[in-house]
């Protein structure tokens, strides 16, 4: 921190001059251990592993120079907490506190490569050294996550260091702002939030719009359920966001951002207020920006929970501390937004491939990805798959490349049966368009949608009408209120979920879900209203003979709906050790010690207790 | 005149007695009293000469607005997508039997306060569950329970020692 106290970046060349600085200071030979603290291995304890680094480094008694470096999200949740040697790029996964000696004394000091901590090829068992060795990362082309894991997110020195705000640089002194516009759409770009729509069309008509200031608003309030790709960009790479959140307010002519936090987020806050500050004291925020006529800052606020106010005019609403109930678009944010003025909102990942885009160029990003959908997007990978984390990937990859060639297939030997995308708002993906690929349009076609890039695996054991009947519930609970369709017909829908998953569904029940649906998209006022249906509606395109099942026979074919499948014991694997008879609450189970026991059906509650507590997998669900 | 609320004064002051920063200034309020007192939220709609109502509305719409006193440690318990298709209903029904609370509120001894959330953002370790902003990964019934157990033994040593 010392660096920047008084270091003030008057123009593209002073940062320049910085940059080369702060390079020329590093110490070419200096060891450094980059500690994953993103939110997955954070829950696995890794911030103690960081400590521990920290510690080993101040007391090592040799004269070489040791760093330790917290860093953001890396990807490979499932394997955390992750720890990457440099030199060598050597990548630990699992590693626990007892490792932190090992790996100091033997990797860092001493060169040598702890084996047992390395990743074992899923295919050949063999131990790979570095993380592009891994299926997982080869398949990944990173842009938004680039810097993510390698950079520590809490100081803005290494954010330069790497390149940061050398978009910035290039944009103030040697582009217009529609040039930058223009860059922006030739690189295709649209909007990451989970809409889809043309970045820079919206920007322009920001830009045009009659009336002053103008705002920008960086949506951070990530609220499908699965889904923390944001939060993992806001924690790892906050620089990145601000960065093309100031390019975007020069190319709309703004003065003052916001970032709109969820409340559930307390680091994201954290990391982005502090990056604000330093941004502030080098002087890429404030007045005059890098000796500009561009002046803007940034504004954080923290939401307060409530799901809808990822919606754009629900978070505006919030911004001026009114509850955030969403208003018609007929006159569009753009022209009519926050304190109806003209404001120009983009989410997270968005703005992150800002920077990206204007040093590069907008061809480069459009050599990437489909036709339509240009550019990478970044998907949390998540469920029943053995590779769960955090996966960046360029559009058109096949959902079968990100299922089994990244996430590594279904856990427990289990059969894939759906890919959930787009959040509450979206569908559910059956295994037979396994090979659609994955871009706006096409997860649009198949009764889904992109969303904000939540993509949740589901196995032969998840019931598609309880995932159904959870999305509903989700959303009921979070409809505003203010329009009827979204507040009755969720209500109704979810009613309707219920009964089916308790064996109480009526002969019709599909065709009035399907109903209630189309009338919700139909006629609901916002986005969250328009969309809510989609859970229900796919899950009944491509799963409609398990309603049919769950009507018509009593029967749950997933076995998940409880009430809706017996409980038999296994007369091979049943030891007759007699727990299964003492737990059960409706005495249904007979059996002598030693013999096989039995379920008396007419007894029997099917509360699973018996299933639970079988320390021998005896008891089955038919 | 009505006494001055010097924690409702700060507070405004430090958000420029701006009405549009409303959801900030209630956040900071609960930050530091724990839930929404009554008499602070009349204090605050007289000191920003904004209704009563318009207050209300805002604190009962976001969910993480509080109107009562919370217990001793916050317990959230993370209900998103992931967490739930890996047992966390399950798990959210044991700690509200095991410990006769409902979500949203507060246990009778007020050892914790309980509240489910949509997602805290770690689905890669589901479930989830937060204790004083800890987190605990792919947590179990079993393992939460143990986890909320552990935290009546600490008060009762806590009473111990006191």
């Amino acid at each position: 921190m010392t660096v920047i106290s008084d270091t003030r970046l008057d123009s593209p060349a002073d940062l320049e001059d910085f940059r080369e600085q702060l390079l020329s200071k590093r110490d070419a030979s200096a060891l450094s251990v980059h500690v994953c603290t993103g939110p997955g291995c954070a829950a696995k304890g890794a911030n103690k592993i960081y400590e521990l680094f920290c510690e080993a480094a101040q007391e090592t008694e040799t004269d070489v120079n040791v760093q330790a470096k917290a860093v953001g999200c890396h990807g490979l949740c499932e394997c955390g907490p992750i720890v990457l040697i440099q030199p060598g790029d050597i990548f630990y996964q699992r590693v626990e506190e007892p490792d932190v000696p090992e790996i100091f004394r033997e990797t860092v000091l001493a060169g040598r490569v702890v084996e047992r901590l390395l990743y074992p090829d899923p295919v050949t068992g063999k131990k790979v050294r570095t993380a592009d060795e891994i299926p997982f990362y080869q398949v990944q082309q990173r842009i938004a996550l680039a810097h993510n894991g390698l950079i520590d997110p809490t100081k803005i020195e290494d954010y330069i260091a790497s390149g940061g705000y050398a978009a910035l640089a290039k944009a103030l002194s040697r582009m217009a702002p529609e040039e930058i516009i223009t860059e922006v759409q030739k690189a295709g770009l649209r909007g990451r939030g989970g809409g889809g729509f043309a970045t820079a069309r919206k920007w322009r008509s920001c830009r045009e719009a009659s009336g002053s200031p103008k705002y920008v608003i960086c949506n951070g309030d990530e609220g499908d359920p699965g889904a923390f790709m944001d939060r993992a960009i806001m924690e790892g790479n906050p620089h990145a966001v601000i960065e093309g959140m100031i390019i975007g307010a020069y190319a709309i002519g703004s003065s003052q951002g916001y970032i709109y936090v969820r409340n559930e987020y307390p680091l994201s806050v954290e990391r982005l207020k502090l990056a604000i500050e330093q941004a502030r004291e080098l002087g890429l925020l404030g007045q005059n920006i890098l000796g500009s006529s561009h002046s803007f800052d940034i504004r954080i606020n923290r939401g307060g929970g409530a799901f809808v106010c990822g919606e754009s005019t629900a978070l505006m609403a919030s911004l001026e501390g009114r509850p955030g109930e969403p208003r018609a678009k007929y006159i569009h944010t753009v022209e009519s937004g926050l304190q109806g003025k003209p404001t120009n909102l983009n989410n997270v990942e968005t703005w992150t491939n800002v920077p990206a885009i204007v040093n590069k160029g907008g061809e480069w990003f459009a050599a990437i990805g489909t036709e339509k959908s240009k550019g990478t997007k970044v998907f949390s990978l998540v469920g029943k798959v053995v590779n769960t984390g955090l996966v960046e990937v360029p559009m058109g990859i096949t959902l079968r490349q990100i299922v089994d060639e990244i996430g590594g297939g279904i856990r427990d030997g289990k059969r894939f049966k759906a890919v959930q995308t787009g959040g509450p708002s979206g569908g559910c993906i059956p295994a037979d368009f396994l090979d659609a690929r994955v871009d706006f349009d096409e997860l649009t076609k198949l009764g889904s949608m992109m969303g904000s890039g939540g993509m949740i695996v589901m196995d032969e054991d998840t019931c598609m009408v309880n995932v159904a009947k959870y999305f509903t519930e989700f959303l009921q609970k979070e409809s505003c209120g203010k329009c009827t369709p979204c507040r009755e017909g969720l209500a109704q829908m979810l009613h309707i979920l219920e009964r089916i998953t308790k064996g109480e569904g009526r002969a019709g029940d599909v065709e009035r879900l399907e109903a209630l649906g189309e009338l919700l998209a139909g006629t609901a006022l916002c986005a969250l209203g328009k969309t809510a249906a989609n859970p229900v509606l796919s899950t009944i395109q491509y799963f409609r003979d398990e309603y049919e099942e769950h009507i018509l026979e009593r029967h749950c074919p997933a076995k998940e709906c409880r009430g809706l499948f017996l409980y038999e014991i296994d007369p091979e694997a049943c030891k007759g050790c007699g727990i299964c008879l003492k737990n059960c609450p409706a005495d249904a189970i007979t059996g002598e010690r030693k013999e096989p026991h039995v379920i008396d059906q007419e007894k029997c509650t099917r509360c699973g207790t018996c299933w639970d507590k079988c320390p021998f997998t005896a008891v089955m669900k038919v | 005149m009505a006494r001055e609320n010097q924690l409702i004064e700060q507070i405004v002051k430090r958000y420029d007695e701006d009405v549009g920063m409303l959801i900030p200034m209630m956040q900071d309020l609960q930050a530091e009293r724990g839930y929404l007192p009554a008499d602070h939220l009349c204090d605050l709609s007289r000191r920003l000469n904004l209704p009563l109502s318009r207050i209300y509305a805002v604190a009962t719409f976001y969910a993480s607005f509080r109107l009562v006193p919370k217990g001793q440690h916050d317990v959230t318990l993370c209900l998103g997508t992931v967490c739930y298709l890996k047992g966390a209903g399950q798990i959210c029904d044991a700690i509200r039997e095991e410990f006769r609370v409902e979500p949203g509120s507060t246990t009778r001894d007020r050892l914790f306060t309980f509240q489910t959330v949509n997602c805290v953002g770690a689905c890669a370790v589901a479930p989830v569950m937060l204790v004083d902003g800890e987190y605990y990964e792919s947590v179990t019934v079993d393992s939460a329970l143990e986890v909320l157990h552990g935290l009546a033994l600490d008060n009762t040593e806590a009473k111990k020692e006191d």
